[in-house]
């Protein structure tokens, strides 16, 4: 029985069975730590029972409030009760828009900068000195200076994102384009074809998977970098929801969001994994 | 012919390339003094040892590199960069892998005919795809083909431009002997019917005798030149199976191999005086069977002393 299950069922029942591990572990680390306090008790009652020394545990959801607080939140995600209470498809929302204004926007000139780079090694050698000492900066280090110049708390987020997604697609742009076979470059070349043709017909699908690995790194570092943004900055958003859930000191839903970012990183991350395999060819 | 002679379709005067030496010191001339003529739908092939500059000079005619002396003239123009008018069959078939064969056949034909509709370009391709024998695997990328189906694409894709000279460097290298010889056959088809001017560099002299109509025989470098020019006198139509029957077969082959296995070493003498004219010797078969049949115009020169008797007793 065991020998003919095929190995993705195997790594799915693997799955499962981590998940029941994790599950059981939880609720093991939520149990209250009074043995008299009866299972399903109301967890503040439960805290306060405890007493001081079991507190952090007690106030910790429980794998079963969790799950109550997923459903509740993910019924009902486009609410909108004011400045501080709005649905969890709102909060995203306006992280996704930033997120994606701030990639494009640094897609637009670092793909066009990084065929001009890897085209030609005099504007690399030139371009070089700057690229290398901007891509190591946090790019929160840039928030003040963002505030300062334009003034509205959202742009500044958009800018922070521009500047972390600029420097993965402009260096892989640049290697891409610099490391097109010269083959195709001599076969075009014998064939009289137009600058202009070179770059959209040959180059550009040459350079293709190399330029789509730089995007998805960048859309990765930006998903990341969003959070912290936004945290900074507030009003609106996931990072902000966060942080206000943590001031709320409502853990459950500080769980429930840091769930909903991992899962919106990795749907935005299979995006460019699926176009990565469109663009991607076998030499 | 004779009027060809007067105006040769490619010739190519005093050719020279260097290269910085790796060390510093002074620059490596790879090959200099390289001359030779090429006229309008002969088939010529280049042979040497490895390094002796071949594919330098193919890239040379192809306007892909630059000499460091000398002149390409094709037409009566000098080459001065890559064109239209040379196609190129690479080694490596240079197919671009994310097309599949039909687009990488339709985008040469469509830099060498922008005008021309889809409609069009696509009838064109499909013509030197099938004439490569290749329909029916048109859609496929060219991952998904075996080498010597590649290749092919590569002869279609230079055919299909329908240059005026096709340059073709070690284009069945990498193929097994049986491929290779389905693929000679072709290709002798093909230029039979299009009456092609081909420029090959070979390793193989079997198929320098089966494709050619001249081989030339290029020195060890550094310093390499064009020491001989071999005619090559077998009768076309020309068939792999029954061509080492012919009288011309053996002396030609003889004389190729002797040349790469030994000749081409004693050329080295030229190093010492590298500013020595060259005129390479011509080998003519016709001269030693029949010395008195059919001198051609380019038997001006004088034939190696003494070689004719080397020959005669290996053949
Ligand atoms: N970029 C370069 N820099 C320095 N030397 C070079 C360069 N390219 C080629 N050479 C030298 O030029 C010589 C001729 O090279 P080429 O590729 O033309 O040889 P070839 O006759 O085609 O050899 P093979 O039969 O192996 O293909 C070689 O000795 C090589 O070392
Ligand atoms: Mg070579």
């Amino acid at each position: 029985m065991k020998t003919r299950l095929s190995l993705g069922q195997k790594s799915a029942l693997l799955s499962l069975a981590l998940f029941g591990v994790i599950l059981l572990v939880w609720q093991l680390a939520t149990l209250p730590a009074a043995p008299t306090v009866a299972a399903g008790v109301d967890p503040e009652y439960a805290a306060l029972m405890g007493g001081g020394t079991s507190n952090a545990a007690s106030s910790f959801p429980t794998p079963a409030a969790m799950a109550q607080t997923v459903w509740e939140k993910l019924s009902d995600p486009f609410y909108d009760n004011g400045p501080n209470d709005k649905g969890i498809g709102i909060q995203l929302a306006y992280s996704m828009a930033r997120v994606l204004a701030g990639f494009f926007m640094a897609a637009a000139v670092a793909i066009p900068l990084g065929f001009a780079i890897g085209n030609s090694r005099m504007v690399y050698q030139a371009i070089d000195p700057y690229v290398q000492v901007l891509k190591p900066i946090s790019p929160l280090a840039w928030m003040p200076l963002a505030l300062y110049t334009i003034k509205d708390a959202s742009a500044s987020s958009i800018f922070v994102i521009f500047i972390c997604s600029l420097w993965p697609m402009l260096i892989n742009t640049a290697h891409g384009v610099a490391n097109v076979r010269k083959d195709w470059l001599d076969v075009s070349r014998t064939l009289e074809v137009n600058p202009l043709r070179l770059a959209f017909r040959v180059i550009l699908p040459a350079a293709a998977p190399t330029i789509l690995t730089g995007m998805r790194i960048s859309m990765g570092i930006a998903w990341l970098v969003i959070v912290a943004a936004e945290m900074l900055v507030g009003g609106t958003g996931i990072g902000y929801f966060v942080w206000n859930e943590w001031n709320n000191l409502s853990l459950t839903n500080v769980l429930f969001a840091i769930l909903m970012i991992g899962v919106v990183g990795m749907a935005l991350d299979s995006i460019f994994g699926v176009l990565g395999k469109r663009v991607a060819y076998q030499e | 012919m004779t009027n060809s002679t007067i105006h040769p379709f490619l010739q190519v005067e005093h050719l020279a390339r260097a290269y910085p030496s790796p060390t510093g010191g002074d620059a490596v001339t790879v090959f200099d003094h390289v001359n030779f003529r090429i006229h309008k739908g002969e088939f010529v092939c280049v042979t040497g040892h490895s390094g002796c500059g071949k594919s330098t000079i193919l890239n040379i005619l192809a306007g892909l590199d630059t000499a460091s002396a000398g002149n390409v003239f094709m037409d009566g123009r000098e080459v001065a960069g890559p064109s239209l008018d040379r196609g190129v069959i690479f080694q490596s078939h240079a197919l671009m892998p994310w097309l599949s064969v039909l687009e990488n056949v339709a985008f040469a034909v469509k830099s060498r005919w922008p005008s021309w509709n889809k409609h069009k370009v696509h009838d064109h391709a499909m013509r030197y795809i099938e004439l490569v024998g290749l329909k029916g695997a048109e859609h496929k990328k060219p991952s998904q083909l075996s080498g010597g189906m590649k290749q092919r694409v590569g002869i279609a894709r230079a055919f299909s431009i329908e240059p005026k000279m096709l340059l073709m460097d070690e284009p069945f290298g990498a193929l097994d002997a049986l491929t290779r010889g389905v693929i000679q056959e072709e290709l002798l088809k093909i230029c039979a019917e299009t009456q092609q001017t081909v420029f090959m560099i070979t390793h193989d002299v079997d198929e320098a005798i089966l494709l050619s109509d001249k081989i030339m025989l290029m020195s060890n470098g550094p310093h390499a030149r064009i020491a001989e020019i071999v005619n090559n006198t077998l009768p076309r139509p020309r068939e792999r199976s029954a061509i080492h029957r012919e009288p011309h077969y053996y002396p030609i082959r003889n004389h190729l191999v002797d040349f790469l296995v030994s000749r081409s070493k004693q050329f080295g003498a030229l190093r010492d005086a590298p500013d020595a004219p060259s005129s390479p010797t011509v080998f003519d078969p016709a001269d030693l069977v029949e010395p008195a049949a059919s001198a051609e115009p380019e038997t001006l020169h004088t034939p190696p002393v003494g070689k004719p008797h080397i020959h005669l007793v290996n053949a």
